[in-house]
């Protein structure tokens, strides 16, 4: 679906954010800085899901706080069609913030516990009354709630009378309000029972279908972000290790993490339990405050050698797969960047 | 990963014994402004030491409610417990005095919670929560508990947690807050835990290790665990047993080998048709159509019935029972052995 002869919606370059670490109640100072996100780059294309997997900590929120400008970028660019929004207030970070909506990852404490259903997804036209005049947003705010599968009647009720995924559709069918161009989806469906989130995934597709809408779709399930994405970023330590097209990444990951990472994914299959070849990863998940030098998988990565220790692998296309017309020839920061089998099931 | 070995040989001579929980017609019901919601309708289900039992199910079907009943921390009012029994170690907790209940709450059964970061005070470092355990329970010094928090943030690999003991809630991913509540509850070496998605946050080869690690302890400690999820993967790697809840009730109950191979209950059949396959990519997912039901107004006979491919007239009349499907295994479809053979 990406075409690479079109512009991108979204550019982010080198996009950094660092938060202070400090010590002191009276006089705080600064001891350090979280690395939450340290230089990430990459492209979104209109009408196409950009999947972002990684662990947990590896600072994805944050770049999805960042696109949105939520969070104060450290340094770096997010263009939006060629804008900055990084740079950007006022009433023209308003107008770009209307085409670019986000789901939120805690369905818990991202509703306000005192706003009924029916006023946290109309809210955004408070906003924006231009999408919903007054009279219509009842019926509007119904609607939305019937496309994400709850009952238009509940209207009235306050979250805490949900559960966990009802609350996580009350999210999505806000972010759907404003019919935005992108949609940065952090965690939308990792709430739900499978069923609710082939329900979820099928209205996203479908309305990405109906109305061209570009998302960002960060998750941990790895099988529900092959179904989605069209292209697949993994990210470590606050860094892109590998990004690629669906199966680029899946049936010929080339970074050791991805490989793990693809081999950690639970079979949903009991009988396959014994004889899953798993990588298992030692050792601890570095400190982003202080991650290692060079590579900052290194310190797990069962390929390790010396260079990885000195020389930041670069986020490329990898020197021995330059030129080739194989699918392992995808951007992968790795100094041994090579194709192993592994089992997985996504 | 292999947990299953002693769960599943204990399993046959434990039935002779009492299990170490079990929950016996447990009906939960809530006062709305607009009616009476009943969350959950007369579940039964019972854990073993040292065996896992995953409750599966639709969200909304009341598993967070019935681990809130089972913790006694259940919001009463609006929440009633009308009818029904929860036995730990024999003993119905629900006819016990406060005293008692406190008693056993964080000590012998602990919670891991869906929603971390609201269970986490954000004014309190977490080293200062998972201190207090200790202080509170075994009477420690603030040192040597912070020792321990520390020890313990490290056993669920919290990164640097020397340095990060004294940071706040919020300074923590949404999988770090995770595994500091799982060690929160495993501070005590209590006898059950009862994680609701202790794993939905994590990434795989985090989730991989914290299973290992909630396994590791089960065998050590011969604990028991109830595990609601929606991950079928993780169920499959993990789980001896298998509930599966609908609208309030459990719909089927299994050993974990059998379901994959031949559900017994249309919900569990559509559940399992929906996890997203490879050989599927482009086409649109198989889902359940329609809506969950609404608990003010369940549908009659079985709740299941607006939404299933099977259904008859007499799905739309009368309430199926829990019927016996095979050894150990039940299902509460009146087709189930159409179901089945299918
Ligand atoms: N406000 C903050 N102050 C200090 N550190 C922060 C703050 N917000 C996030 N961090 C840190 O930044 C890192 C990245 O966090 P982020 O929430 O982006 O991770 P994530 O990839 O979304 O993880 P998860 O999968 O667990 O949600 C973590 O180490 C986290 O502790
Ligand atoms: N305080 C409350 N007042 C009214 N209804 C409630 C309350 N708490 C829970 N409920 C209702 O009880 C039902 C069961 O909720 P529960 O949280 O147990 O679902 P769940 O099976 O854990 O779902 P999920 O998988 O989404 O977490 C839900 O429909 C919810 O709306
Ligand atoms: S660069 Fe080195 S440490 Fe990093 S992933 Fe590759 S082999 Fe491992
Ligand atoms: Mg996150
Ligand atoms: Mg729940």
């Amino acid at each position: 679906m990406s075409d690479s002869t079109l512009e991108p919606i979204l550019s982010v370059r080198n996009l950094v954010k660092h938060f202070p670490l400090t010590q002191g109640i009276l006089f705080k100072k600064q001891i350090g800085a979280v690395k939450a996100v340290d230089g990430i780059s990459f492209d979104l294309y209109p009408g196409e899901t950009l999947g972002i997997v990684g662990e947990s900590g590896c600072g994805k929120s944050t770049v999805a706080k960042l696109l949105m400008n939520l969070e104060q970028a450290t340094s770096g660019e997010v263009f939006y069609k060629g804008q900055d929004i990084t740079r950007l207030s006022g009433r023209a970070l308003k107008a770009v913030r209307r085409n670019i909506q986000m789901v939120f990852q805690d369905p818990y404490t991202s509703l306000n516990p005192r706003m009924t259903v029916g006023d946290i997804i109309g809210e955004p036209f408070d906003i924006h009354p231009e999408v919903a005049p007054k009279g219509d947003r009842r019926k509007r705010v119904q609607e939305l709630l019937d496309v994400v599968g709850l009952n238009p009647e509940y209207l009235n009720r306050y979250p805490h009378q949900f559960s966990g995924g009802q609350r996580q559709r009350i999210g999505i069918a806000r972010g759907l309000a404003l019919n935005p161009e992108v949609i940065i989806c952090d965690e939308p469906v990792s709430a739900l029972d499978v069923s609710v989130q082939a329900q979820v995934v099928n209205l996203m597709e479908k309305l990405q279908d109906e109305f061209g809408l570009s998302y960002i779709f960060i998750a941990h399930d790895l099988s529900i972000v092959r179904h989605i994405s069209d292209r697949v970023g993994v990210m470590y330590l606050g860094k892109m290790a590998e990004i690629g097209t669906d199966a680029e990444i899946y049936d010929h990951p080339t970074h050791p993490y991805t490989q793990a990472l693809l081999s950690a994914v639970p079979v949903p299959d009991p009988e396959a339990r014994e004889h899953r070849e798993r990588i298992i990863l030692t050792g601890d998940v570095p400190s982003p405050a202080n991650p290692p030098s060079g590579c900052r998988f290194r310190t797990r990565c069962w390929k390790a050698q010396e260079r990885c220790s000195q020389e930041v692998p670069l986020l490329a296309v990898p020197s021995v797969f330059a030129g080739q017309d194989t699918p392992a020839a995808h951007e992968s920061a790795c100094h041994f960047a090579a194709e192993k089998d592994v089992v997985h099931a996504a | 990963m292999t947990v299953i070995s002693e769960g599943a040989t204990a399993a046959p001579q434990a039935a002779q014994t009492a299990p170490l929980l079990e929950v016996r017609d447990l009906h939960v019901e809530f006062h709305t402004r607009d009616g009476v919601a009943k969350a959950v309708n007369g579940v039964n289900y019972s854990v073993q030491a040292g065996e896992t039992l995953a409750v599966l199910g639709e969200s909304g079907s009341g598993k967070s409610v019935t681990a809130q009943a089972i913790m006694g921390i259940l919001d009463m009012p609006p929440g009633r417990i009308p009818q029904g029994q929860i036995l730990f170690q024999g003993q119905d907790m629900l006819a016990m005095s406060g005293e008692q209940r406190r008693k056993i709450r964080g000590r012998k059964i602990a919670m891991i919670f869906q929603d971390a970061l609201s269970s986490l005070n954000p004014v309190l470092s977490v080293g200062y929560q998972l201190g207090e355990m200790f202080r509170v329970h075994q009477g420690l010094s603030r040192k040597a508990a912070k020792a321990k928090a520390i020890e313990l943030m490290d056993r669920v690999r919290i990164p640097a947690a020397a340095e990060r003991v004294n940071d706040y809630p919020h300074q923590f991913s949404g999988g770090m807050r995770q595994r500091i509540m799982i060690a929160m509850a495993l501070a005590l070496e209590p006898d059950l835990i009862i994680a609701d998605e202790p794993t939905t946050a994590l990434d795989v080869t985090v989730q991989a290790q914290v299973m290992d690690l909630l396994a590791e302890l089960q065998r050590e400690y011969n604990m028991g665990l109830i595990l609601i999820t929606h991950d079928l993967g993780v169920v499959a790697d993990v789980a001896d047993k298998i509930a599966v809840m609908y609208a309030g009730r459990i719909v089927e109950t299994a050993p974990v080998h059998q379901i994959y191979a031949a559900p017994a209950h249309p919900y569990t059949k559509g559940l399992l048709q929906s996890i997203p396959r490879l050989d599927r990519k482009g086409q649109e997912l198989y889902a359940i159509k329609g809506l969950p039901p609404n608990l003010l107004h369940i549908p009659s006979g079985c709740a299941f019935n607006p939404r299933c491919p099977m259904a008859q007239d007499i799905c739309r009349t009368e309430v199926p029972v829990l019927h016996t499907a095979g050894p150990g295994r039940g299902s509460a479809c009146h087709f189930w052995k159409e179901t089945l053979g299918e």
